[in-house]
C-alpha cells in the first residue's frame, strides 16, 4: 500500500539509458583520440617543467602508441596501453587482460615506497619513468591514479602525475628543485603542522594503522602515507578473507562522532589525528541476510549485530535477547553439553546491555533446544530473527524538529525514519524524497506532494552542528544509492562559484554486490567462530570443513537466483561490447576492479575468479560511453585551448608544502579568514567561453569549481554510474570535509539519462586542461595559485602579460578589440543547450541557476551589495566580538589589473553563500583593458568558529578553496581578521 | 522456536481472557454519546455468545473473570492490557474510573506466566483499544484515552517492533474504525477519519498491508484468529447489524467467518475486539 512501485521501472530506465548512452558515445572516441595526439606537441613545448618529467611521458606515449595500435587497441586510451605494456601481459580478450594488469599494478605500489627515496632526480630511461609514474599513481590514491591515468590519455593529466613525482623528489633532494619556478606556489595555505607531517612522511613513507575488527581483535599494518581508504579497507577484507565486502566499512572517531572513512579519498585527508585507528563495521545491513552468498559474510554480520545488541544500539525485548543469545551459544559452542557447559559457561558472553540471571537461564534453556544446528545454521537463525527487529539497520542521528523538539532521524534501507523517543512519528520512503540537502547545521528533505497535495514540501531538521548535518546527509546519500540504485550516481560537478559537497557514494550498490556475489564460487573459507569469548582466532583461508561447505551451497544458490534480475542488466549488456575502450574517466573503476581481483586472486587461486573479473569488467564497460564523451569533449576543448599544461590536482597539498608559502597565505594561517581577495586577469574571450561551457552540457567548464575535490570524488563516481545528476547537487566549497552545504537528489538521476554524466565528465576534462594552463602560469608566476587550474581565469599583472602572450599566439581571436563579438561567437560554439552566458551583471547568477536549476534556494543568494550579505550572515550567526586582529597582505601586483589602467567595466556581480561555519561573499567584477580582460574577485569569507573547527584548518581550506575555484587567478590580497568572542552557535 | 514476527504465526491464539458484565454498565459505563439504553439481558446474551465462540467453537482456553459492579466498563478487557507474544503490558487506562480494572488483570496474566510490564508512569495513559498490532509493528492511536507517553512505554515494552503513532480525534479509539482481518490485512472503515488514519499508517510502515474497506467504521472492528485445523478465522459483525459491511467480509473466501452480534455493547462504545485479550501461549515452553 504504502510503498513505492517505482523502483523497478526506474531501474529499467537506467539500464536503457546506459545502453543508449553507450551507443552514442562510441563514434566520438576515435576522433577525440586523434585530436589528442595532435595536440600533444604544442603542449609539450610550452611546458617549462623539469626536463625529465616533461619529456619522458610524452615520448613514451608516442613510442608505444604505434606498436600497440592495432585492432582493439586503437580504441584503448593511451594510458591503458601503457599499462598493458608495463604489465607485459597483453591478453586478447578483455577479461584476461585485466587481471594480470591489476595484479601487477598492486605490487608496484609496494615497491614504490622504498624505491622513491632512493631514486635520484636524474633522468631515467623513459620506460623507467613510466613505471615509476605509474606506481606512484597507483599507490597514492585513487584520485591520483585516476588522474595519472587520465593524464596518460590527455596531456594535462600526465603532467600532473609528473609533478607529483617531482614534488616527492623535491622533498628528498631539495637542491635540484631550485630551478623550477613552477613549483613555487604561492598558495601556502597549509599550516605548519601539515608541512611537518609531510616531511615526516617523506622520510617514513608509511603510517602505522590499527583496525579494530568485529571479533575484538586488532589488525595492524603500515600504510603508505597517502593511501586511500580503499587501500586499507581492502587490506582488512583480505585479512578477514571477506569477499562480500560492500556491506562493510571503516569507522574512525572524529571529535566525539564516528564517521565513515571514504574509500575514495586519502586517509590522511580524512583522519586528522595521527594514530590511525579504525573500526571495521557493517555499514549497510543487508535487509535479507539469507541472500548473502557466504557464511563468512553472515558471520561478520552476526558479530556486528551481537555488538549492536549488547551495546543497546539495537534494542530488543527480553525474549529476543534470550533467543538471539541462544543462537550465539549454539554457533560458538555447538550443542549444549551438560557436562561441558557448567552453570556459568554462559557468563562470559554478553547478550544484552542489562543481562540478568533470568535472561541467562532463558538463554541456556533455549540453547538446549538448538541441538543439531551447525554454526552456520545457528548464525542464519540468529540473523533471521535479528533482521526483523525494527531498528535493524537503522542509523540514528539526533536532531531537533522545526519546533525544537528532540527527535532522531533514522536512515535505513527503505528511507528516512523520524523518531521521537522510541516512537516512530514519521517516515519518508526513498521514493518520496526528491532532494536531500544540508546547509550549515540544518538538514532538509524535499518530499513529493502527497496524494491530494499539489506542492512539494521541504522539511527541515536541526542537527547539533554542521558536521552532524553533513554526516547525516552523507549517510543518506550512501544509503539511498546502495539500496535503491542499480549503480552509483556521479558526483556533481562544481559550478561556477558554487558551494557544497559533491560527495557521492562510490562503492558498489546492493544490486551490484549481489550480482558480484553470485559469481563467487570459491569453496567456503574456513573460519573460527570464537568472537564472543575473545579467543584469538585464526584467519587463514584454509579450505573448508565439510560442514561449512554444505551449508554454503544452500544460500549461494538462492543468491544466484536474483542476481540477474536485480542487478542492472544494463550494466552487463553494455559491458560486453565496449570492453576494449577505456577512458581516463574509468580509471576509478579500474582500480576498484583491480583490487577486487587482487583479493580474489590471492585468496583463492587464479582460476576461480575469471567470472568475477568478468563482472567487474562489465561494470567498467558501462562507463566507456562516458569516456568517449570525455574524449570528445576534450578534443573540442583542446582545439580551443591549445596552450595548456596539466597540473596535478590531487597533489595540490604536496605542491604547497614544497613550494614556498605565499605571503598572503601565511597570514591566513592564523585564525579567522575574513577577507580573501583574489584578482585575476584573463582574456575576455576565454572567460566567456568558460562560462558558457559551464552552462552547457557539452563543454561545460565550471569556472568556480574546486578542482581538488571534484577529482577526488569523481573518480569513484565515474566507475559505475550510469546515472547522474550532478548538476543538481552542487554547491560547494572545495574541501569535502568542510563543506557546509550539500545537496542530493535521489530521483533525478533515476529519471535522467546519461547525458548529464557526459557533461560532468566534460567538465572534468576541461578542468584538466585548465589545469594545464594554470600550471604554465604557475611556472612563471609566484603568486599564481597552483592548486587548480581553471583556464578561464586569470593571472596577475605579471602573469597577465604572460598569459596574453600565450593567448595571443595561440588564439588570436581573443585578443582582438571586439571582445564581445568574439565572446559571443565562442559562446555559440560551445553552447549546447542554448544557454548564453554574457558578461552581464545578471548573467552569472542566471547561469548558475540554469545549470543547476534545482539548487536549494538558500544556498545561493545573489545580492548586489556586499553589506547586505554581511547582514545576512550576521543574522544567522550572531557574533559577539570582544577582540579582533587583522592581518593584511597585499601583493605588489595588485594594482596591475585594477589600479593602473582602469579598464572598462564589463560586469559586476556578487554571490553569497553560507554554511554553518563560513559565509562566503564573492564579488566579481570584470573589466576590459585593451583587449585583455581582467576579472577581479573579491571573496569575503567569514568563518564562524565553533569549538569543533580548527581555525587554521578552516582558514587553510578556505584559501585553498578560493584558489581551487579560481585556479588561474592570483591572490593579491589577503586580510585575516580575527574576532574572538562569544559566538552564538548551536554547536 | 519463537521467531520474531513470523507472519505465519500471526493470529495464533491459545488463550483468551474475558470478563463478565456488571449491571452498572447500563447506567454508568462511559459512552461518548447519549443514546439508547443498554438492554442488559441482551447484552449479556450477546456476550455469552461471543465467549462461546471463543471457547467452544474455536477451542481456546478462556479465562473468565467475574464482573465488578464498581467497574462499569470492566467487560472491555482489551483496554487494560496489551499482550504480544510472551509479554503483557498492563496499561494505565485513560479513563480514571477504569484504572482499577487493571488489578485483576494483572493477577490473571501472571498466572498465565507472561512477562508482566506495568505502566507506572503517572503521566502515561494508554487504552488497549488504541493499539493495533499488525504482526510486524504497532500502531498506537493518540486519542483522548492514550497519550504520547503511554505510547512510549509501549514502545519500550515491545522493543522488537516499530511503534508508530496515529492521531485519533474523531473516535474513541484507533480500533474504533479498524483492526486486523488477517495477516497483513487491515480492515478499515470508509469514513474520512478512518481513511486518513489508514494513510498515515501506510506512510509510517515499511510494509505494505492489504486493506479491506468496509462501509461501516464500527464493522471494521473484527477479531482475527489463526486456529490450528481451522485456519483463518474472523469474527465480524452480523449481517443484521451491518449488512453492507458483512457483504464485504463474506468476500474473504479463505476465512472461516463467524458473524457476531454486538448491538448492546456498541451503545457504550464496545466493539468486538474490546471484550477479550487474546494470548498465544507456547505449550512447549
Amino acid at each position: 500500500m504504502t510503498t513505492e512501485v517505482g523502483s523497478e521501472s526506474e531501474v529499467n530506465k537506467q539500464a536503457e539509458q546506459i545502453g543508449s548512452g553507450a551507443a552514442q558515445e562510441k563514434p566520438d572516441e576515435e576522433a577525440s583520440e586523434s585530436q589528442q595526439n595532435a595536440s600533444l606537441e604544442p603542449e609539450e613545448e610550452k611546458r617549462p617543467v623539469s626536463p625529465t618529467a616533461s619529456k619522458s611521458p610524452r615520448s613514451q606515449k608516442k613510442e608505444k602508441d604505434p606498436s600497440e595500435s592495432r585492432g582493439i587497441s586503437r580504441f584503448i586510451p593511451p594510458w591503458l596501453k601503457k599499462q598493458k605494456s608495463y604489465s607485459l601481459v597483453e591478453a586478447k580478450d578483455g577479461v584476461e587482460r585485466k587481471e594480470p594488469t591489476e595484479a601487477v599494478v598492486e605490487e608496484p605500489i609496494v615497491e614504490k615506497d622504498e624505491s622513491l627515496p632512493e631514486e635520484g632526480r636524474v633522468a631515467k630511461g623513459d620506460a623507467e619513468e613510466i613505471l615509476e609514474r605509474k606506481r606512484q599513481d597507483v599507490k597514492v590514491d585513487e584520485k591520483d591514479e585516476k588522474h595519472s591515468v587520465s593524464s596518460a590519455e590527455t596531456q594535462p593529466a600526465k603532467e600532473d602525475s609528473k609533478e607529483i613525482e617531482v614534488a616527492k623528489v623535491e622533498g628528498i633532494q631539495e637542491d635540484k628543485r631550485e630551478g623550477e619556478t613552477a613549483k613555487r606556489e604561492t598558495k601556502e595555505v597549509q599550516t605548519a603542522e601539515l608541512k611537518a607531517a609531510q616531511k615526516v612522511s617523506k622520510k617514513l613513507k608509511t603510517v602505522p594503522c590499527k583496525v579494530m575488527l568485529l571479533d575484538g581483535t586488532e589488525y595492524s599494518c603500515d600504510l603508505e602515507k597517502r593511501a586511500t581508504g580503499q587501500v586499507l579497507f581492502d587490506k582488512v577484507c583480505e585479512q578477514l578473507n571477506l569477499l562480500e565486502k560492500d556491506y562493510f566499512g571503516l569507522l574512525f572517531q572524529e571529535n566525539d562522532q564516528k564517521s565513515w572513512l571514504d574509500p575514495s579519498k586519502e586517509i590522511k585527508k580524512q583522519v586528522r589525528n595521527l594514530p590511525w585507528i579504525f573500526t571495521f563495521n557493517v555499514k549497510f545491513y543487508p535487509p535479507d541476510p539469507s541472500q548473502l552468498t557466504e557464511d563468512i559474510t553472515r558471520y561478520f554480520l552476526c558479530l556486528q549485530l551481537r555488538q549492536d545488541i549488547a551495546s543497546g544500539r539495537l534494542p530488543c525485548s527480553f525474549v529476543t535477547h534470550a533467543l538471539l543469545g541462544s543462537y550465539t551459544l549454539q554457533a560458538e559452542l555447538g550443542d549444549y553439553d551438560p557436562e561441558e557447559h557448567s552453570s556459568d559457561y554462559i557468563s562470559e558472553f554478553q547478550f544484552a546491555p542489562n543481562q540478568t540471571k533470568e535472561m541467562e537461564e532463558k538463554v541456556v534453556e533455549l540453547h538446549k533446544t538448538h541441538r543439531g544446528l551447525s554454526p552456520a545454521q545457528a548464525d542464519s537463525q540468529f540473523l533471521e530473527n535479528a533482521k526483523r527487529l525494527s531498528m535493524y539497520g537503522v542509523d540514528l542521528h539526533h536532531a531537533k524538529d522545526s519546533e525544537g523538539v528532540d527527535i532522531k532521524l533514522g536512515v535505513c534501507a527503505n528511507g528516512l525514519l523520524i523518531y521521537k523517543d522510541r516512537l516512530r512519528i514519521n517516515r519518508f520512503a526513498w521514493p518520496k524524497i526528491l532532494k536531500i540537502s544540508y546547509k550549515r547545521s540544518n538538514f532538509y528533505i524535499k518530499v513529493r506532494p502527497a496524494e491530494l497535495e499539489q506542492f512539494e514540501s521541504t522539511i527541515g531538521f536541526k542537527l547539533p552542528n554542521h558536521r552532524a548535518a553533513k554526516r547525516l546527509w552523507k549517510v543518506c546519500v550512501e544509503h539511498h544509492t546502495f539500496y535503491r540504485l542499480v549503480s552509483p550516481e556521479q558526483p556533481p560537478k562544481a559550478k561556477f562559484l558554487t558551494l557544497g559537497s559533491k560527495f557521492r557514494y562510490s562503492g558498489r550498490t546492493q544490486a551490484q554486490t549481489r550480482q558480484a556475489s553470485t559469481l563467487i564460487d570459491r569453496p567456503a573459507p574456513y573460519f573460527e567462530r570464537t568472537s564472543s569469548k575473545r579467543v584469538s582466532r585464526s584467519l587463514d583461508g584454509a579450505p573448508i570443513g565439510v560442514v561449512d561447505q554444505k551449508e554454503i551451497s544452500g544460500p549461494a544458490g538462492d543468491v544466484s537466483v536474483y542476481g540477474p534480475g536485480v542487478a542492472g542488466q544494463g550494466i552487463f549488456q553494455d559491458g560486453d561490447g565496449k570492453r576494449e575502450v577505456r577512458s581516463p574517466t574509468k580509471t576509478p573503476q579500474l582500480q576498484f576492479t583491480t583490487e577486487g581481483k587482487k583479493n580474489s586472486l590471492r585468496v583463492e587461486g587464479e582460476n576461480i575468479y575469471v567470472r568475477h573479473s568478468n563482472l567487474m569488467l562489465e561494470d567498467l564497460d558501462k562507463t566507456q560511453d562516458d569516456i568517449l564523451k570525455h574524449q570528445a569533449s576534450i578534443s573540442e576543448l583542446k582545439r580551443h585551448f591549445m596552450e595548456s599544461t596539466p597540473e596535478p590536482r590531487p597533489n595540490e597539498w604536496e605542491k604547497r608544502r614544497i613550494t614556498p608559502l605565499s605571503q598572503q597565505t601565511q597570514g591566513s594561517s592564523h585564525e579567522t579568514l575574513n577577507v580573501v581577495e583574489v584578482k585575476k586577469q584573463a582574456e575576455v574571450g576565454k572567460e566567456e567561453r568558460v562560462i558558457t561551457e559551464g552552462v552547457n552540457g557539452r563543454d561545460k567548464v565550471p569556472p568556480g569549481s574546486d578542482s581538488g575535490e571534484t577529482r577526488k570524488v569523481e573518480p569513484l563516481t565515474h566507475k559505475d554510474s550510469p546515472s547522474l545528476s550532478s548538476e543538481n547537487s552542487s554547491s560547494s566549497s572545495s574541501e569535502s570535509e568542510e563543506e557546509d552545504v550539500g545537496e542530493y537528489r535521489p530521483h533525478h538521476r533515476v529519471t535522467e539519462g546519461t547525458i548529464r554524466e557526459e557533461q560532468e565528465e566534460n567538465e572534468e576534462e576541461v578542468e584538466e586542461e585548465k589545469e594545464e594552463q594554470a600550471s604554465k602560469v604557475v611556472q612563471c608566476m609566484e603568486a599564481v595559485p597552483e592548486a587548480s587550474s581553471v583556464k578561464q581565469i586569470t593571472v596577475e599583472t605579471v602573469q597577465e602579460n604572460v598569459v596574453s602572450q600565450k593567448s595571443s599566439g595561440e588564439k588570436s581571436l581573443k585578443e582582438g578589440d571586439k571582445q564581445d563579438i568574439r565572446e559571443e561567437t565562442e559562446e555559440e560554439q560551445h553552447k549546447v543547450n542554448g544557454e548564453v552566458s554574457h558578461v552581464d551583471i545578471d548573467v552569472l547568477p542566471e547561469i548558475i541557476c540554469c545549470s543547476e536549476p534545482p539548487v536549494v534556494k538558500t544556498e545561493m543568494v545573489t545580492i548586489s551589495d556586499a553589506s547586505q550579505r554581511t547582514e545576512i550572515s550576521t543574522k544567522e550567526v550572531p557574533i559577539v566580538q570582544t577582540e579582533t586582529k587583522t592581518i593584511t597582505y597585499e601583493s605588489p601586483q595588485i594594482d596591475g589589473g585594477a589600479g593602473g589602467d582602469a579598464g572598462t567595466l564589463l560586469t559586476a556581480q556578487t554571490i553569497t553563500s553560507e554554511s554553518v561555519s563560513t559565509t562566503t561573499t564573492t564579488h566579481i567584477t570584470k573589466t576590459v583593458k585593451g583587449g585583455v580582460s581582467e576579472t577581479r574577485i573579491e571573496k569575503r569569507i567569514v568563518i564562524t568558529g565553533d569549538a569543533d573547527i580548527d581555525h587554521d584548518q578552516a582558514l587553510a581550506q578556505a584559501i585553498k578553496e578560493a584558489k581551487e575555484q579560481h585556479p588561474d587567478m592570483s591572490v593579491t590580497r589577503v586580510v585575516v581578521h580575527k574576532e574572538t568572542g562569544v559566538e552564538e552557535e548551536e554547536e | 522456536m519463537a521467531a520474531l514476527g513470523h507472519l505465519s504465526t500471526f493470529g495464533r491464539v491459545t488463550h483468551a481472557v474475558v470478563r463478565g458484565l456488571p449491571e452498572s454498565l447500563c447506567q454508568h459505563a462511559l459512552r461518548r454519546h447519549k443514546g439508547d439504553e443498554v438492554d442488559f439481558a441482551r447484552a449479556e446474551r450477546e456476550h455469552q455468545l461471543y465467549v462461546g465462540v471463543l471457547k467452544n467453537k474455536l477451542g481456546l482456553q478462556v479465562v473468565e473473570l467475574p464482573a465488578d459492579e464498581s467497574l462499569p466498563d470492566c467487560v472491555f478487557v482489551e483496554d487494560v492490557a496489551v499482550v504480544c507474544e510472551e509479554t503483557a503490558l498492563l496499561t494505565r487506562p485513560g479513563a480514571v474510573s477504569r484504572r482499577k480494572e487493571v488489578d485483576m488483570m494483572k493477577g490473571t496474566l501472571e498466572n498465565l506466566q507472561l512477562n508482566i510490564v506495568e505502566m507506572t508512569d503517572e503521566n502515561a495513559t494508554l487504552d488497549g483499544g488504541d493499539v493495533l498490532f499488525t504482526g510486524r509493528e504497532f500502531f498506537v492511536g493518540l486519542s483522548k484515552r492514550t497519550n504520547q507517553r503511554g505510547a512510549e512505554i509501549l514502545a519500550d515494552t515491545f522493543k522488537d517492533y516499530a511503534v508508530s503513532t496515529v492521531p485519533v480525534s474523531d473516535t474513541l479509539h484507533l480500533k474504533s474504525f479498524c483492526s486486523m482481518a488477517g495477516p497483513n490485512l487491515i480492515a478499515i472503515g470508509s469514513s474520512e477519519p478512518a481513511q486518513k488514519a489508514l494513510k498515515i499508517m501506510q506512510q509510517m510502515s515499511d510494509h505494505r498491508y492489504d486493506k479491506l474497506t468496509v462501509p461501516d467504521d464500527v464493522a471494521a472492528n473484527c477479531v482475527y484468529l489463526n486456529i490450528p485445523n481451522k485456519g483463518h478465522v474472523l469474527l465480524h459483525r452480523a449481517p443484521e447489524e451491518y449488512p453492507e459491511s458483512a457483504k464485504v467480509f463474506e468476500k474473504l473466501k479463505d476465512h472461516m467467518l463467524i458473524p457476531v452480534t454486538n448491538t448492546e455493547l456498541e451503545k457504550v462504545d464496545g466493539l468486538l475486539t474490546c471484550s477479550s485479550i487474546l494470548i498465544n501461549k507456547k505449550v512447549d515452553l
